[in-house]
């Protein structure tokens, strides 16, 4: 009947494991405001981060505009144009998406997911949080200081980042790295927390292997994080001391005018080091907790359990650790050593097998499954449709002989739209249409929804697919205008109007989203306490929205994974991880491995 | 229970001993603090690292202008090494029982690390006065860098110690106090450790 591992019956510590002290909350403004509890500092971090996200789609609209129509828009300057560049790529990168996944879904779905009262560290869980929105404000204080926000680029790559003629020199430029060291350190903090929670405030029963994927992408997307933004504090404070105090970590000699500036000696090169070694990882930040997410969703609606969940665990694992060795490929026209360039191509195809690995491992979970075409599902298959375009077109881009002649053009630029910006934001769709009846007690509505769906789905294909032509043909990344070149031809012209109108119908898609949430939290249709029939623990909570502290007077005790969905011989077509294996009814059993594997 | 034997499990087949609900085999029994310091230890482990890789990088060029080691820093490695001890005197006191040891650990690890750090600026004094400035070389800059953000970390430390130090003088009792010591340590010896490897590196520029 089973593997016959018995020897750990000889080792079974008391069955008793202490439950916690939870902190109780005593007024409004320490329930609800200053809360210690994981749940309501989830909600905080996703309303700030989607609200700051508004504001760099916001930016989007605006370049696209430029792009779509030059010579319209008089109050787009080519200053204002690398501004706005500059804060959207970093507000959706770092402040929208890592802030979500981990600040967001992190602390809403890891003590619920593991069985635990609430994250181990609440006082500095709640830090994390205000020190992040410290970190916004700061950020978008920087539109309105003298000089207005950098116009770095994302990157911000010294020495133009800090040198007379790139915009926002003056404050801009300080503002953003002081905004980013303490978001870094924010982050740290719920960091600490989201890692130690999963590896110690586990319930009884509930083994690493039993843990949903959901809660392995967001435990190695943490430790990623949290061995990666050490590069970008280091980076941001060497270089906010050579901006500020007038050090030359980053700054050569540089002649200005025929004048020798006074910097000294220091190596641009080294910040891109710093920058990639951070940001390479950054990707996988935002993508493992999206696979997680996207293969609890699907296993759930498709009521089959997860196609080689001790692979995707593994595969997890092995894309946080190459991660780490892939970073100079977007160094790639830096000069670098030919040898350095192939060790890096080689590592980053590499890394290409445990991914493609998990692609196949979605496809066969979906093979056969009773397929339920939910919202969450669509946004999920679109994931996985949108995810390979992107990866397929990272792979060209991995290899050096392809893309040295496409760097620094929109073809970067659709590419990583496809497979960071598109494919993790489909995500988050996804799990807020799957988690939102948990939150609040009420589903979105249905019909609202496939509008979003369609819409954002098609249209981004709509955006992003001519976005390679145009990258093909040569037409360069962070332009203002390419007015008359020789060789853009001037149909160019016409598919970045076509773009840009499908940017504007994707954005009111994006209102209507908000719309759906706002309504559906007031009067959308009562969801019940498990509307997808779900085996995860925070389904099987005694109310909804959880309270505080989660589960009862009793923690759950997990007896089996979390994908038992569908087991032959069981009456219902699921049994949660806590049902007691002696209430599960049928001809079978739902912890009887002969059935399924 | 190893964690390559928990990630080598099969979760699609039972296993009788998991299903009377006990806790799970791999859960580490190791008090969530002592879990939270060594994360936090790695993550600064990271930024030194980086910052070290940085500096050895710099050294190698043909522009690099060394600077002098002035001798007060041998004084103030030594006033962290007896922190340190003097730490570690305050732990193994706590987990006997002995309040009064604890306390006098505690106190002299606390006293000598402010003085580590009076020395480490009167350091910072001195050289500015020889005119060594951050902005007039690399080599400079990267010793104010390295010795700001070890003393950053100190100043982090002193503030824990100064929760367990007014815990104790609330008249805490030796058992409640004994972790937060623990963890003190811990973050004491780690951050000598720090410099003394940061102190190898200047003396070898
Ligand atoms: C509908 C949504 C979006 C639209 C229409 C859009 C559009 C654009 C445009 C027009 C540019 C500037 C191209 C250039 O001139 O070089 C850009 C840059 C960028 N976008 Fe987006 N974007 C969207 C969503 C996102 C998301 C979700 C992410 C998250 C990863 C993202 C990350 C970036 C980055 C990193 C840059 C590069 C900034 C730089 O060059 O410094 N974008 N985007
Ligand atoms: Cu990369």
């Amino acid at each position: 009947m089973s593997n016959g591992v018995f020897d750990d019956v000889q080792v079974i510590p008391p069955a008793e494991v202490d439950d916690v002290e939870l902190y109780h909350a005593h007024s409004f403004i320490t329930k609800y405001v200053f809360s210690q509890d994981a749940k309501i500092i989830a909600i905080q971090y996703s309303a700030t981060a989607i609200t700051i996200g508004l504001v760099g789609l916001v930016l989007s609209w605006l370049m696209r505009l430029q792009l779509g129509f030059p010579d319209t828009f008089s109050f787009i300057s080519p200053d204002q144009y690398y501004q706005f560049v500059t804060m959207h790529g970093m507000i959706m990168v770092i402040y929208l998406l890592t802030a979500l996944f981990l600040g967001g879904f992190g602390n809403y779905l890891i003590p619920l997911m593991v069985g635990a009262r609430d994250m181990v560290f609440p006082y500095l869980n709640m830090l994390s949080y205000w020190i992040y929105l410290l970190a916004v404000l700061i950020l978008t204080a920087s539109f309105f200081v003298p000089g207005g926000a950098s116009g770095a680029g994302w990157t911000l790559y010294p020495p133009q980042a800090i040198l007379p003629g790139t915009p926002g020199v003056e404050w801009g430029i300080i503002l953003m790295l002081v905004s980013l060291v303490l978001f870094i350190i924010g982050f740290t903090m719920g960091g600490l927390n989201y890692v130690v929670t999963v590896l110690q405030a586990r319930t009884r029963g509930m083994t690493l292997m039993r843990l949903p994927l959901t809660v392995w992408g967001i435990f190695v997307a943490t430790i990623l994080a949290l061995l990666a933004f050490p590069a970008l504090f280091v980076g941001g404070v060497m270089m906010l001391l050579d901006r500020v105090i007038g050090t030359s970590f980053f700054m050569p000699e540089i002649i200005q005018a025929g004048e020798l500036l006074g910097t000294d000696s220091g190596s641009p090169l080294l910040f891109q080091h710093l920058f990639w070694f951070f940001g390479h990882p950054e990707v996988y930040i935002v993508a493992l907790p999206a696979f997680g997410i996207v293969s609890d969703v699907i296993s759930t609606h498709a009521r089959k359990n997860i196609f080689g969940y001790r692979m995707m665990v593994w595969a997890i694992v092995g894309i946080g650790g190459l991660s780490f060795i892939v970073w100079a490929h977007h160094m790639y026209v830096s000069g670098m050593n030919p040898y350095f360039g192939f060790f890096f191509a080689t590592t980053t195809l590499i890394i290409a097998v445990p991914t493609a690995l998990k692609v196949y491992n979605w496809v066969l979970t979906l093979w056969k499954g009773n397929i339920h075409m939910t919202i969450p599902m669509l946004f999920c298959v679109a994931f996985i449709l949108t995810f390979l375009n992107g990866g397929l077109t990272g792979l060209f881009l991995g290899n050096v002989v392809v893309a040295v002649p496409l760097s620094d053009t929109m073809f970067v630029v659709a590419h990583f739209h496809m497979v960071m910006g598109v494919a993790p934001i489909l995500v988050i769709f996804a799990a807020i249409y799957h988690w939102f009846p948990k939150m609040s007690g009420r589903m979105l509505h249905e019909g609202w929804g496939q509008f979003h769906f369609w819409v954002t789905f098609l249209g981004s294909y709509l955006i992003y697919f001519p976005m390679h032509y145009l990258g093909f043909v040569g037409v360069p990344r962070r332009y203002y205008e390419i007015g008359e070149t020789s060789f853009v031809p001037p149909s160019a012209a016409t598919l970045n109007e076509f773009i840009t109108i499908m940017v504007l119908i994707v954005g009111f898609a994006q209102v209507v989203f908000i719309i759906n949430i706002l309504v559906s939290i007031f009067k959308g249709k009562e969801s019940g306490p498990n509307p997808w029939n779900a085996t995860t623990l925070e389904w099987q909570t005694e109310t909804t929205p959880p309270s505080h502290g989660n589960f009862g007077d009793e923690l759950p005790v997990v007896y089996r994974w979390a994908y038992a969905y569908s087991v032959p011989g069981v009456d219902a077509d699921f049994v949660p991880q806590n049902m007691h294996p002696d209430d599960v009814k049928g001809s079978g059993s739902a912890d009887d491995p002969s059935g399924h594997h | 229970m190893s964690i390559f034997h928990e990630l080598a499990k099969k979760p699609w087949l039972i296993n009788p001993a998991e299903v009377e609900g006990v806790p799970p085999p791999a859960a580490f029994f190791v008090p969530v603090g002592k879990v939270g310091l060594r994360v936090f230890l790695v993550v600064v482990t990271v930024v030194f690292t980086l910052m070290l890789i940085a500096y050895g990088d710099r050294m190698l060029f043909s522009t690099w202008r060394p600077m002098p080691e002035p001798w007060l820093l041998w004084l103030n490695t030594a006033l962290l090494i007896t922190s340190s001890l003097a730490m570690q005197w305050a732990k193994s006191s706590a987990k006997q029982g002995n309040s009064d040891g604890m306390r006098d650990g505690l106190l002299w690890g606390g006293v000598l690390t402010i003085a580590f750090l009076a020395g480490q600026l009167y350091v910072w004094q001195q050289l500015v006065d020889l005119g060594y400035y951050a902005t007039s070389g690399t080599a400079n800059a990267f010793f104010y860098l390295l010795t700001a953000i070890h003393g950053l970390h100190m100043m982090g430390g002193l503030v824990a110690w100064g929760r367990s130090v007014f815990k104790m003088w609330r008249g805490g009792a030796v058992a409640d106090l004994r972790l937060s010591v623990e963890l003190c340590t811990t973050y004491w010896h780690y951050l000598l450790l720090v410099w003394l490897v940061l102190f190898a590196m200047l003396l070898f520029s």
